[in-house]
């Protein structure tokens, strides 16, 4: 198996709670994610997937009236814990964004090169090695190996995506985050990055955010099920369940889960 | 499908205007637009004809020639050289230019990345206060407290120390009107405009851009110096050049502070002059035609040096937004 050849990292998320001012988003959120598995999140919108996906590598609490409280670990390490650097994990716990657009002042290259030297890395040499591998293994190389100096925007929409991609995994993180990464892309595009996705799931461990369920049935191993709550005056998200894609899909232990995949809510 | 594209083809152009009701609109903006093009041709045409007698008289000399003396006497002729007033314009602006340009983007720097929420609507107001106070105010405000403090805590010091060897530096300072007070009053004019369009700017500027840097690990200074700054360099040269735009033909302030001396001393510590304080005094009351016509022709300088630098500016903004190749489809 190719898995073995690359480390495994995992995430355990505990009692995760996420805040916007005094607002909790979220209900206290558990979840598991395992090595070399793809794990999606769904959901009606506005049920807090990006919001919980945001608070996996500490993105969340850039938004500067936010923060989050509970426990994240990657591997044995609290990525919540006093004393950690946050920009730090985010380098270990890359994300790439739902909108496919490009660093805009910079070229190609440079849009892969900025996170290799955000980490110290100057040779011209070890930059071109570094760049052209990220490219490749984001399926990006042959269509633009040609054009590295034009900018990112000359690229399309899909192609854009793939950039981001390559972006994140220049810097060789453990565990990739997406949000949504598919939905501003036709479905030639989308296929690409799925088709990527699989392939990326040899080397890191990827949850995706997706409001396309038949994207999250093609391509994860498992999925977890977020709902709103509108008792409350606030609606607040929550999990109600999480299993494997296959018994998620087929047999839901949750009523909203079945009426949600079943097309009766979202 | 077929049949309706062979009965109704795509209207362009004019017919596609009228169709659909744009025309009035589109007649609407374009008569605006060439109403401001027609200013400038004025503004233009009426300094150039007024300024006919001088510009027969001295022709591009005026430009080089360093005595303004409008006065006649027994043994003078009256002569206008307007270098004594590119001068001072030109260095008072410079001034403005060195201290504000770099306070006023590191302020809507904080402004818009680093304040906190709660101060940043205070600040923000305040700062928007200070860009419309009437140039009067800064120049009374001049007079009574600064330039007697800038005199006493800053030109004197200086004069008397790396003054004696730098000659541009050098006192002794009889009055407090000078070049270097007015320089710094003009930065203060300047710098709320500045601090404005910046902040207004970098607010534009898309969370993903910031986002993309932050989850490769960015500190946020990385984000502002590396994605948000160079995203909005565009925009931050176009605020700058208001402000140098109104540093340049700021009438009131340097005609208050300058000291309006014709003669060109070394050091910024002495009196000197603008093209606008210059007109500004003399035009009321001119003792000639020759005199009114060089008072115009000095306009028509200063209209000049104005459009130079705008079109400079543009090149510059053209230069460095461009990017790499291909970013503009
Ligand atoms: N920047 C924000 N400030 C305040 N509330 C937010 C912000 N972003 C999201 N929320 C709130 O958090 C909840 C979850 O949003 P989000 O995580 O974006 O949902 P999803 O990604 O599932 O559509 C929503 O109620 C939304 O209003
Ligand atoms: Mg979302």
């Amino acid at each position: 198996m190719a898995a073995t050849a690359h480390p495994a990292h995992s995430m355990t998320v505990r009692g995760l709670k996420p805040f916007y001012a005094k607002r909790q988003a979220v209900q206290a959120v558990d979840l598991d994610v395992r090595a070399h598995e793809i794990l999606a999140l769904i959901g009606p919108s506005g049920c807090g997937k990006s919001t919980v996906l945001r608070c996996l590598n500490r993105m969340h609490e850039t938004i500067p009236y936010a923060h989050a409280e509970g426990s994240v670990k990657l591997d044995d390490l609290d990525i919540y814990q006093a004393g950690i650097d946050a920009t730090l994990v985010r380098r270990k716990i890359g994300m790439v964004f739902q909108m496919p657009i490009a660093l805009r002042t910079r070229s190609i290259y440079e849009n892969i090169a900025v996170g290799l030297r955000l980490g110290g890395m100057n040779d011209r040499l070890e930059l071109d090695r570094r760049v052209e591998q990220a490219l490749r293994s984001a399926n990006l190389w042959d269509e633009v190996k040609d054009k590295l100096q034009l900018s990112g925007l000359a690229l399309s929409g899909g192609q854009q995506q793939r950039l981001s991609i390559a972006r994140t995994i220049a810097i060789e993180p453990a565990v990739i985050l997406f949000d949504e990464p598919c939905s501003a892309l036709d479905p030639i595009s989308t296929l690409k990055i799925e088709e990527l996705l699989l392939q990326l799931r040899e080397r890191y461990t990827l949850v995706i955010v997706t409001h396309n369920m038949q994207q999250a049935a093609r391509i994860s191993d498992r999925t977890a099920v977020f709902m709103v709550e509108r008792g409350q005056e606030q609606p607040v998200g929550l999990l109600v369940e999480e299993g494997s894609t296959e018994q998620i899909f087929s047999k839901p232990r949750d009523r909203r889960t079945e009426e949600y995949i079943s097309g009766k809510v979202g | 499908m077929a049949n309706i594209q062979a009965t109704s083809p795509k209207p362009t152009g004019w017919a596609h205007r009228l169709q659909h009701g744009d025309l009035f609109f589109w007649l609407l903006t374009l008569f605006f637009a060439l109403v401001i093009i027609g200013l400038v041709v004025a503004v233009g045409v009426v300094t150039y004809n007024g300024s006919a007698e001088a510009r027969a008289e001295y022709g591009t000399s005026f430009l080089t020639q360093s005595d303004w003396n409008p006065i006649e006497t027994d043994l003078y002729q009256p002569s206008y050289g307007a270098w004594p007033a590119i001068r001072g314009t030109l260095l008072s602006s410079l001034i403005a230019l060195l201290l504000a340009a770099p306070t006023g983007i590191a302020i809507g720097i904080f402004l818009s990345e680093l304040c906190p929420l709660r101060l940043r609507a205070l600040l923000g107001f305040t700062v928007e206060l200070l860009a419309a106070i009437p140039s009067v105010i800064y120049g009374l405000w001049g007079v009574a407290v600064f330039s007697p403090w800038f005199t006493n805590a800053i030109a004197n010091p200086l004069a008397t120390s790396i003054g004696q060897f730098i000659p541009w530096l050098a006192g002794p300072i009889a009055v407090s009107r000078g070049l270097a007070v007015t320089g710094v009053i003009l930065a203060i004019m300047i710098l709320p405009t500045i601090a404005a369009i910046t902040r207004d700017v970098l607010q534009a500027v898309p969370n993903h851009q910031r986002d993309v840097m932050l989850a490769l690990g960015s500190t946020r200074w990385e984000v502002i110096w590396l994605s948000v700054l160079p995203y909005s360099r565009a925009g931050i040269i176009g605020g700058v050049m208001l402000g140098l735009g109104r540093a340049l033909g700021e009438t009131m302030a340097a005609t208050m502070l300058i000291g309006n001396s014709t003669r060109i001393e070394e050091s910024i510590f002495y009196p000197a002059t603008t093209a606008a304080a210059l007109v500004a005094s003399e035009l009321p009351n001119s003792n000639s035609t020759m005199h009114e016509s060089a008072l115009i022709y000095l306009a028509l300088v200063l209209f000049g040096i104005t459009l130079i630098l705008n079109l400079a500016a543009r090149y510059l903004v053209w230069q460095t937004s461009r990017g790499p190749a291909g970013a503009r489809a």
